[in-house]
């Protein structure tokens, strides 16, 4: 009797030592995988954001995250979007605050224990609203080289959408990059004023050619396929779209969004997020950009100009000047 | 000044002027027909999307340019019939119908877009229409390269000014049409259907209408983007007050649009150091409005537009 006594107060102990781990370790894995919630303003096949999307979905193929969107969401909606997100209890948000800067600040207000992440043109601001966009000025200026270094007629189109500081940065990077190879070169830039409009964008690049450009800046989609039609060369951005574009891409810059992602998940799950810029993770440092180069069409010297600046970029021996200014042409 | 010179006197440039009225022809068109037969068709930008997005889903999808163009021109027809089913014979606000359908033909078509191709990293891509060239004519010395090396649809939307404007103006469809949207008592009279005929418009210029998004993504582009139609129905709406509703001010007014955009895309390039880049992109829609002012003024309305009718009406 007392034995068997014993021996159930014994078993109930341990079942009550086992449950209570259990339930601890459940803990430790729900802290493990956590909610992100992304809302953004564009299809996720847009450049941009794909660059972040695809980040994301990759956590979560990795068991990291559990990661629900909204795409398409426009800026009259933006802020109902992410208060209903943040009453579903997540644990990061990340999306697009440039038209939306004043609410989506609001709403990291009303949320203190939510870690946000949003692409802004602002600072951040404290506790926990954090801030990043797509600094690939330096990959720019290195295409910027190679653009210069190829020029035969030194006018290069440059077709952007609208002129915001995270365009008009790259944009500047570019001219600077050319500029420093090939001084008589002329910059030829006009904005279309839509994100998505390709028939415009192709139609503001069929222009430039016809003023004598015979390299494009390709900001937008659209610009590509005018420089493909006519016969002349182009200059990616953020995606490689060499493989749809044979023979017409000299070089692209591109976007990376894992290594801010990913340090931003961490940051979360090791509770050090801080409102912070996470743009820096852009930097080709971070691994958030590169440059890549199509060595037939660009010519071995210029891609060998360009890889010995990119290692001065690396080694912090060089630095890309930041220049959020509008640029204008200089024909 | 020379800077002036140098783009008008560019072949390439009234052929971008060209390229960039296509869809607003189209547009300009379908809009005429429904007004003329006295129903205001503000789905335009809607159906503008539907054409484009299923018009090239089915180019995608292997049907054929050909075959995309005639699913286009059946998704417009399917709009404009709601639109007839809620305007005509409802008789409800034309106004509020139309933008329900605008709102209704934009979400449906991302839902289908994304419903069709829910995991694609970048926007796929067909083979576009490519610029044909008419033996003789395209080789003239700069109107060759300005006016006939269009792709087919740019043809296709000259063809249609013409029939359109021989349907209204020639045909006893043409006078029941014309008819119906100024006095509907005097085509009842007739023994008429004023709904059979204003449904009919409705619905052909509804067609017309997704011709327009069509050619943006199976001519202009390649792929469809979402907000790739970017305003260009609402441009046509104003376009028709412009063209007095005239199939060949239609025409006009289309061009000049087009006009101003290729000539601010490449002022912007040429001295946009001076003035600052939005100023040439408020170009088009500031002579736009000027134009209108000054047309406005004798502008002769259709006179029943936006009044329903109901059968045995007295006026």
């Amino acid at each position: 009797m007392m034995d068997q006594f014993k021996l159930g107060r014994r078993a109930f102990v341990s079942a009550l030592a086992l449950g209570t781990a259990m339930a601890l370790s459940g803990a430790a894995l729900a802290q493990d995988v956590i909610k992100v919630a992304a809302v953004w303003t564009v299809p996720v096949e847009q450049q941009w954001a794909s660059r972040l999307h695809n980040a994301l979905v990759a956590a979560q193929e990795r068991g990291e995250i559990e990661y629900v969107y909204s795409e398409n969401t426009t800026a009259t909606d933006y802020e109902r979007v992410m208060r209903e997100y943040a009453e579903q209890g997540v644990a990061l948000m990340i999306g697009e605050a440039f038209a939306v800067e004043a609410p989506a600040r609001a709403v990291a207000a009303d949320y203190p224990e939510i870690s946000f992440l949003m692409g802004s043109s602002l600072p951040p601001v404290e506790p926990n609203f954090a801030t990043f966009d797509n600094f690939i000025q330096e990959p720019s200026y290195l295409t910027g080289m190679i653009a210069g270094a190829k020029t035969e007629s030194n006018v290069i189109g440059m077709v952007g959408g609208f002129a915001i500081p995270e365009v008009n940065r790259l944009m500047n990077a570019f001219i600077a990059g050319a500029l420093s190879v090939n001084p008589e070169a002329k910059f030829s830039i006009s904005f279309i004023n839509s994100w998505y409009d390709p028939p415009k964008a192709k139609e503001a690049a069929f222009a430039m050619v016809d003023a004598g450009a015979d390299i494009l800046y390709a900001e937008r989609f659209g610009v590509s396929d005018a420089a493909k039609e006519r016969g002349i060369l182009a200059i990616g951005n953020v995606i490689d779209t060499s493989a749809d574009y044979p023979g017409t891409i000299l070089a692209s810059a591109l976007w990376d969004g894992t290594p801010m992602i990913d340090k931003a998940i961490a940051d979360v799950k090791g509770g050090s997020f801080t409102a912070s810029d996470y743009g820096i993770y852009a930097f080709m440092e971070y691994g958030g950009s590169s440059a890549v180069y199509d060595e037939a069409l660009a010519g071995a010297d210029a891609v060998a100009a360009a890889k010995a600046k990119e290692a001065e970029i690396l080694d912090g021996s060089f630095k890309v000047e930041i220049n959020d200014a509008e640029p204008s042409s200089t024909l | 000044m020379d800077v002036l010179l140098d783009i008008f006197g560019s072949a390439n440039f009234w052929a971008a002027a060209i390229r960039i009225a296509t869809p607003l022809i189209f547009g300009v068109l379908g809009a005429l027909i429904c007004e003329r037969a006295g129903v205001l068709n503000l789905g335009i930008e809607g159906i503008f999307v539907a054409g484009a997005m299923a018009g090239w889903l089915a180019v995608y999808l292997g049907a054929g340019l050909w075959g995309g163009v005639l699913v286009a021109l059946a998704t417009g027809a399917t709009f404009g019939l709601l639109h007839a089913v809620l305007a005509v014979i409802l008789g409800l606000s034309q106004h509020v119908s139309g933008i329900g359908i605008t709102l209704l033909a934009t979400s449906l078509s991302y839902f289908t877009y994304r419903t069709a191709l829910p995991t694609v990293t970048s926007p796929p891509r067909i083979v576009p229409f490519q610029p044909v060239s008419i033996p003789g004519l395209s080789d003239l010395p700069f109107f060759g390269p300005a006016l006939f090396q269009q792709t087919p649809l740019t043809f296709l939307a000259l063809a249609f000014v013409a029939l359109v404007a021989f349907v209204l103006y020639r045909t006893p469809l043409g006078l029941a049409i014309r008819a119906v949207g100024d006095n509907p008592a005097s085509v009842e009279a007739q023994g008429l259907s004023v709904r059979g005929l204003r449904i009919g418009a409705v619905v052909a210029g509804s067609a017309l209408m997704a011709l327009g998004g069509a050619f943006l993504t199976m001519s202009a582009f390649d792929a469809f983007f979402f907000g790739m139609v970017n305003g260009r129905g609402w441009i046509c709406i104003a376009l028709v007050v412009f063209a007095s509703w005239q199939p060949g001010k239609a025409l006009l007014g289309a061009l000049l649009f087009g006009a101003f955009d290729a000539f601010q895309i490449r002022l912007q390039a040429e001295i946009g150091q001076v003035v600052p880049g939005q100023v040439f992109l408020m170009l088009p829609y500031l002579l736009s409005i000027v134009a209108l002012v000054l047309v406005a003024r004798r502008a002769d309305y259709p006179r029943a537009l936006l009044q329903p009718w109901f059968k045995g009406q007295r006026h």
